[in-house]
């Protein structure tokens, strides 16, 4: 249809603006509610919007025009046919209790999965290092696991954590920041196909492994508990609940015996894996304060019974949560 | 559905009342350009957090060593994700240069696609400085890196405010067809709806074209119009070519609108 642009603008822009500030205070307030009136204003001038839309898309000499009317036309579209609840509010309580643990047990192939690559990679390293002793440079790349472990055993009993006196503060924020983005590169790497989880799951498993067996067979199995397990009972974990968000990534991308598209398989999940973020951050957060508070301190400043039994308690707590917690308010009809 | 004009990708949605809006998707290069202010607003961020250590350092170095690790990696991590859902879709950058992140289904962004596109910039980032990201864009027919494919994200083109340049549409006070109602309804008559929004485009855009090219396209289109009707002399010879193709251009279309006008509620 031709008509004529300048009148056509004139006429209609007092519309266009209209909805245009509708929009612009909808989209400033994300927790404003229409009232009747101005819902059916809005449906009317997105209605009248889109129909000017529609004259004018044939009118091949207005590209700009066209090109704001569709920006505007796309607003309003996205805020009158959006059915996903905007309103919901975040209640922490709620998401830890319920959605949380609800989500780690949703998904528990991904999670013996992820366990189960991190096992491997144990074993692995561990075998490595007894069949080539030599294989510790290449495997642990950290200068303070390089030495015998009797020596560092002795070495840090003499220190009694004096030499974290006045950093631990910045050692925990070190550790947080560095944990979380390693978990979070696991999570990512699900966009592989779930190769790169694969991958960093058993490196830290291959690390885990070899430093577990470098410390046994020097006969300092009790520090080594007592070191690792007061953190290493959330860290590990938090690790691993990281790689099975990664493998729900993977699985949604891979999408076998799924009918789903792919853009709905990946939306299907993505809730779940926000909430696994947010959870192995939060458990990351408290694994960085006791491994710079807590972990350091060996005999005879706190006994190794205690910090193991402290371990222990956390592991326990941790996975009756995870297994338990929520399961109330579950609902009976989970997703494939 | 997707659709790419004039070398440019667009998003096509279809709304359930059948209207069709596309929308620009953003190129690679603006985006890399958003990303760069972007960092530049992290680094002056973590520059003000490090005026902020050196005063903490001086009651505890531990507190202030950690404020920094901490804070450093919430601005880095948490800058874009804040950004996008505060503005809707929008970092600084991307405010700057005009890009929006959208729903690809045109749909309201939600808070865990805000967050999915965020957290998965470090396999974007592999090996290095976006290549892989940006390689998955270029060869994506929607522009989304990996990031924005989980998520179901598209980084738009928002256009610029338009305006129109009106004296070029409107009437000349005295248009001299007029005196000849008989030939402009000969001219509606034989000139082809769509010479005649040639002629129009030409009128509109006459300012982008170079004079030579202007002169030769007014004389080709009063050349084609004096040959589907002849004016008398001293109405044809008393106007340039291109004011004869505004006078012919605007008795079509002023019939147009009254047809149009007597039609609106």
């Amino acid at each position: 249809m031709i008509l004529d642009l300048q009148q056509f603008i004139v006429t209609e822009r007092p519309r266009w603006d209209e909805l245009e500030d509708l929009l612009h205070r909808i989209e400033q307030d994300p927790g404003l509610r229409l009232t009747l009136e101005q819902t059916r204003r809005l449906h009317y001038l997105y209605d009248r919007a889109a129909s000017d839309l529609l004259r004018l898309s044939t009118f091949a000499s207005s590209p700009e025009v066209l090109g704001y009317l569709e920006t505007l036309v796309g607003r309003a579209y996205g805020e009158i046919h959006e059915t996903r609840d905007p309103h919901r509010r975040f209640l922490f309580l709620q998401w830890f209790t319920r959605e949380l643990p609800q989500t780690f047990r949703r998904h528990l192939r991904a999670f013996a999965l992820s366990i189960g690559l991190t096992l491997l990679g144990t074993a692995f390293g561990a075998v490595i290092l007894h069949l080539d002793p030599d294989a510790k440079e290449t495997l642990l790349p950290f200068e303070h696991l390089m030495g015998k472990p009797s020596e560092r055993v002795a070495e840090e009993e003499q220190n009694q954590g004096r030499h974290l006196e006045g950093m631990k503060a910045s050692f925990a924020g070190q550790l947080m920041t560095h944990n979380i983005q390693v978990g979070m590169l696991t999570l990512a790497m699900g966009m592989t196909y779930g190769l790169g989880t694969i991958v960093l799951l058993f490196y830290n498993g291959v690390i885990l492994g070899a430093v577990s067996y470098d410390y046994i067979q020097d006969g300092q199995t009790r520090f080594l508990l007592g070191w690792l397990l007061p953190h290493g009972s959330i860290e590990i974990p938090s690790v691993i609940i990281a790689g099975q968000a990664g493998f729900i990534l993977a699985g949604a991308l891979i999408g076998s015996r799924q009918r789903l598209s792919l853009r709905d398989r990946l939306a299907a999940v993505r809730n779940d894996l926000v909430t696994l973020i947010g959870g192995f951050c939060l458990l990351l957060v408290w694994a960085g304060i006791v491994e710079a508070f807590f972990s350091q301190y060996h005999e005879p400043v706190l006994p190794y019974g205690v910090k193991i039994a402290f371990g222990l308690v956390e592991l326990v707590a941790l996975f009756s949560f995870l297994g338990f917690c929520g399961r109330k308010s579950e609902p009976k009809e989970t997703l494939p | 559905m997707i659709a790419t004009s004039a070398g440019r990708k667009t998003l096509r949605i279809q709304t359930p009342e059948g209207v069709v809006f596309n929308l620009q998707i953003a190129e690679i290069f603006s985006r890399f350009l958003a990303w760069s202010v972007d960092g530049a607003a992290i680094s002056v961020a973590s520059s003000l957090i490090g005026t902020i250590v050196n005063l903490l350092a001086v009651l505890s170095p531990d507190v202030a060593g950690a404020f920094f690790a901490v804070s450093y990696f919430v601005i880095s991590v948490g800058y874009g994700i804040f950004t996008e859902w505060h503005w809707r879709g929008q970092s600084l950058g991307k405010r700057l240069l005009r890009l929006r992140v959208i729903d690809a289904s045109g749909l309201k962004l939600q808070f865990s696609q805000i967050v999915i596109r965020n957290l998965l910039r470090p396999v974007d980032l592999l090996p290095i400085a976006y290549l892989l990201g940006g390689l998955v864009s270029f060869s994506s027919r929607r522009g989304q890196r990996l990031g924005d494919l989980a998520a179901n994200t598209v980084v738009i083109s928002m256009p610029q405010s338009f305006s129109i340049q009106s004296q070029h549409l409107k009437e000349s006070k005295y248009n001299s067809f007029r005196n000849y109602p008989h030939l402009e309804a000969r001219l509606r008559q034989r000139v082809q709806p769509v010479e005649a929004a040639v002629a129009l485009d030409a009128i509109l855009r006459r300012d982008e074209i170079e004079p030579g090219a202007r002169l030769e396209l007014f004389q080709q289109l009063a050349t084609h119009f004096r040959s589907l009707v002849t004016f008398e002399e001293k109405v044809d010879e008393a106007i340039t070519n291109e004011q004869f193709v505004r006078n012919a251009v605007a008795s079509i279309y002023r019939q147009k609108n009254d047809r149009a006008s007597k039609s609106l509620p």
